[in-house]
């Protein structure tokens, strides 16, 4: 049976992790490299690795960086940040990288979607969507790393984006992320009723019984987190035993 | 040993190259024909889709050298479907080295999405390929295409319908996994290929 899936997120800056590390086993904490292998050793199903650097220049060290990370890495991984061109992709691509993941340029030019997929395969063309539930109680569309507003609806552009030619939706809860208290449910779960892609839902996740619930209620086929894997409030084969033993279809 | 990677225009070679690297065996990439035919072990990998891949191997006469060689060789995920008979992707004559035909998956339950992607569980595992591999391992998969059951498999998962996973005739094998995705188990069964 297909398993859901436990998705680490390591957020890049010039080559190392950002956000504090509680590893005593990993040698050189900031390395994503190390940290990334030790989740894989620990069951880990895929790995995102989120590239926050500001600038162009510091573009060619990602690649290296993702080239480093195939070498070790025996599991799937995604790579993400400041994707715009067919030229960015082919070498994450061919440098090992298996997706890639795109938010705001593609919600700027949605051609690149298309484009995208038809030269790499839907596969491995992931749209991150950062939204926010308003006032109005609509989730909208946050682009710039959740800095701009955009009056385009959640369910609206994910529906576009699958169009498009994109093969998965990471939606990350604005309202629900870095609180511990649970992943946005309902609109995880209509996107995943609505749309024929995987959902990954990320934003809130603070304990075992949260995944619990948005893999049940919330339909997503994967979840996403890292502070709480980082920090080690939870562990991730801890997780995936409780997971299987509330009879979650899971890979132990 | 050598081990030969066939190069064209399909497949995530690097990752391959480094799954063999992890298991301490260096692969040469190459469509040079002399260079295959040598090889003790040769690696057809893939994805992408299926007319154009078969296409392109048709252009260079690679489709002949496939079905020639000899010694064990290993088609992953779409380099599996192509060595099947038939494929549905975009009604395609493949190189028929296994007689299963190779469908799109329908699943009459909308929560079932296609492509299937994540981790599943492989069953019902024979040839020494598996050897030390504990039946229901999970291993990677992303694919909207599966071969059926047939005579062939030697591998069984079950996704809208059990389907081959695997299969073997002669020389040639074939994974709809990704082996250089799929953790230790993966390792394994590339280790058990070096090692046929």
């Amino acid at each position: 049976m297909l398993t859901k899936r436990i998705i680490p997120c390591l957020d890049i800056k010039d080559g190392r992790t950002v956000k504090g590390i509680n590893f005593e086993q990993i040698r050189d904490a900031g390395d994503p490299i190390e940290l990334g292998a030790f989740y894989a050793e620990q069951g880990a199903d895929e790995l995102v690795f989120l590239d926050i650097t500001a600038t162009v220049e510091k573009r060619k060290t990602l690649s290296e960086l993702v080239n480093k990370i195939a070498q070790r890495i025996n599991i799937p991984f995604t790579v993400g940040g400041g994707i715009k061109t067919e030229e960015d992709v082919s070498i994450l691509l061919q440098n090992g990288a298996d997706k890639i993941s795109i938010n705001t340029a593609a919600f700027l030019d949605p051609t690149i979607i298309h484009r995208f997929a038809k030269n790499f395969g839907s596969q491995c063309v992931v749209l991150a969507i950062d939204a926010k539930c308003e006032e109005d109680n609509n989730w909208y569309v946050y682009l710039n790393g959740g800095r701009t507003k955009t009056d385009k609806l959640v369910t609206d552009w994910a529906k576009e984006a699958v169009d498009l030619g994109v093969g998965e939706i990471l939606l990350t809860s604005m309202n629900h992320d870095g609180t511990k208290q649970g992943f946005a449910l309902d609109i995880t779960a209509e996107l995943a009723a609505r749309l024929p892609v995987p959902i990954i839902a990320s934003g809130g996740g603070g304990n075992a019984q949260h995944f619990l619930e948005v893999f049940t209620h919330g339909k997503a086929d994967a979840a996403l987190a890292a502070s709480i894997f980082h920090y080690k409030e939870v562990a991730i084969p801890d997780l995936k035993q409780y997971l299987h033993q509330q009879g979650v279809s899971i890979r132990l | 040993m050598s081990i030969v990677i066939i190069k064209y225009n399909a497949g995530n070679i690097q990752s391959v190259l480094y799954a063999l690297e992890r298991v301490g065996v260096t692969a040469t990439v190459t469509d040079n024909v002399e260079a295959i035919q040598a090889a003790d072990k040769v690696i057809f990998p893939g994805v992408g889709e299926a007319s154009t891949a078969i296409a392109y191997l048709k252009e260079r006469n690679l489709d002949q050298l496939i079905l020639n060689l000899k010694q064990p060789v290993l088609g992953i995920c779409l380099g599996m479907q192509l060595m099947c008979a038939y494929s549905e992707e975009n009604e395609t004559s493949c190189l028929g080295i296994f007689e299963e035909q190779v469908k799109l998956f329908k699943p009459t339950d909308g929560s079932i999405k296609v492509p299937q992607m994540g981790w599943n569980n492989i069953t019902h595992l024979k040839t020494d390929l598996f050897k030390g591999v504990d039946e229901n391992s999970y291993t990677y998969f992303v694919h909207g295409y599966y071969a059926a059951l047939g005579k062939h498999t030697i591998a069984t998962t079950n996704y809208v319908q059990p389907y081959s996973s695997a299969l073997h005739k002669d020389n040639f094998y074939g994974v709809q996994f990704h082996p250089e995705k799929s953790a230790t188990v993966g390792a394994q069964i590339i280790q058990n290929f070096i090692h046929l």
